[in-house]
């Protein structure tokens, strides 16, 4: 079931490139207008630095769950795939899985060079693609959740918006504490731990609420 | 929607279900599915192949790659017990004339082909009760006979059908249940 879904997801964002793009050129451009912004204060950017690579990485990631179940809702897949899924954890496992291979690790992968526009200590830059690994899965999760609730919702952009950032939260805060206490040369372990720990709540518990969630989309239609 | 409905479908049966627009008939075959559980009463049915009023295929991915999947997930969730696929994807694809488009993305594919597209997936899936909402909808003659004859194999094959449909399904007309007026 997961090889089948995975395959099946991974050949639909093959074919739609502009969503991998889309996501990666917000947090570029996102990043390069902060860079812009400060000027060539080079110390003032470094100090924010951890919290704009945070927020836009948040903000990138919301991106590209709008179309996470809405092209398969339009076609009728959705309900196939509801009628299909057996477990369903599994396949929406698989789904969220293509979504974070093309967001959050794409992010990561990019992380380097957006640490590097903001003028972060490249010390911190391994640090940061860490947190960076453990923190966005926890992202894809939870944001499947909301963009499995808010499908069936016609311009459902900013409703999922609301229902998502305040999950996303918890996220920022040890997302950001932990890049800022490397950059500044602190070895903080624990929310790193704690980043871990959010992403192994989301992976045990949102697979089945994404299920449920799709379901109650589908009533609706 | 309606009230006091008692259906009873033994294999090898076909049901056509009829009735104006907005009287239930696409509820009711989401009722059947399982797709729809804000009702009072009963069902007892058995796991159901639909084809719903979209045709359940993805349009960036071809003919085949739709059925590729259809067939995998479909086996992999297969109960035990469960008489798997009888027919490859070719097979299926062959059956409702897509082999020359089999390999363009659904997307630009005719509305009657989707169509097709949609319906070659009852022909892989291993169930034995088929919920078909509008098969007829985007055909042309001949895809309209195929339907027919479609429903009349799978009857005849120990398998049982409930169609909503406004055009006549050929042979298979012999059971029509009426829903009343609109809501």
């Amino acid at each position: 079931m997961f090889a089948a879904q995975f395959r099946r997801e991974w050949l639909c964002v093959a074919r739609a490139r502009d969503e991998i793009l889309n996501p990666l050129a917000f947090l570029f451009l996102g990043v390069l207008l902060f860079a812009m912004a400060f000027g060539g204060d080079d110390e003032a950017l470094s100090a924010y630095a951890p919290g704009i690579v945070w927020v836009l990485v948040l903000l990138a990631n919301l991106m590209s769950l709008e179309i996470l179940f809405r092209r398969d809702f339009e076609d009728g897949t959705l309900e196939q795939f509801v009628l299909l899924a057996r477990p369903p954890f599994v396949a929406v496992l698989a789904k969220v899985a293509v979504q974070w291979c093309v967001t959050g690790f794409a992010i990561t992968a990019l992380a380097p060079l957006a640490a590097l526009m903001l003028s972060m200590p490249p010390e911190a830059v391994p640090m940061l693609m860490l947190c960076l690994l453990l923190g966005t899965p926890a992202l894809s999760l939870l944001g499947a959740v909301g963009a499995a609730l808010t499908v069936g919702v016609r311009k459902g952009g900013v409703l999922l918006a609301l229902l998502v950032l305040p999950l996303y939260l918890p996220v920022l805060i040890f997302g950001v504490s932990a890049t800022a206490a490397w950059a500044g040369g602190a070895a903080e372990w624990a929310q790193i731990y704690w980043l871990a720990g959010f992403t192994m709540l989301a992976l045990t518990l949102s697979p089945f609420a994404v299920a449920a969630a799709v379901k109650i989309s589908l009533e609706e239609c | 929607m309606f009230r006091n409905l008692n259906l009873d479908l033994p294999a090898g049966r076909c049901v056509v279900v009829r009735g104006p627009n907005g009287s239930g008939k696409s509820t009711l075959l989401r009722l059947a599915a399982g797709l729809y559980p804000d009702y009072e009463g009963g069902i007892e049915a058995a796991d159901a192949f639909y084809l719903g009023q979209k045709p359940g295929i993805s349009g960036l991915l071809s003919p085949r790659e739709n059925l590729q999947w259809y067939r995998r997930a479909g086996l992999s969730a297969g109960g035990a017990g469960s008489p798997r696929a009888k027919r490859s994807v070719d097979e299926a694809m062959a059956a409702v004339g897509l082999e020359a488009c089999s390999e363009i993305p659904c997307a630009r594919l005719s509305q009657g082909q989707q169509r097709r597209a949609g319906l070659a997936r009852a022909l892989l899936s291993p169930l034995r009760l088929w919920l078909l909402d509008e098969p007829l909808t985007a055909l042309d003659a001949q895809g309209r006979s195929l339907v027919g004859r479609f429903i009349e194999d799978h009857c005849a094959g120990g398998g049982a059908a409930m169609c909503a449909s406004h055009q006549p399904l050929g042979a298979m007309d012999s059971a029509a249940i009426e829903l009343g007026g609109g809501r």
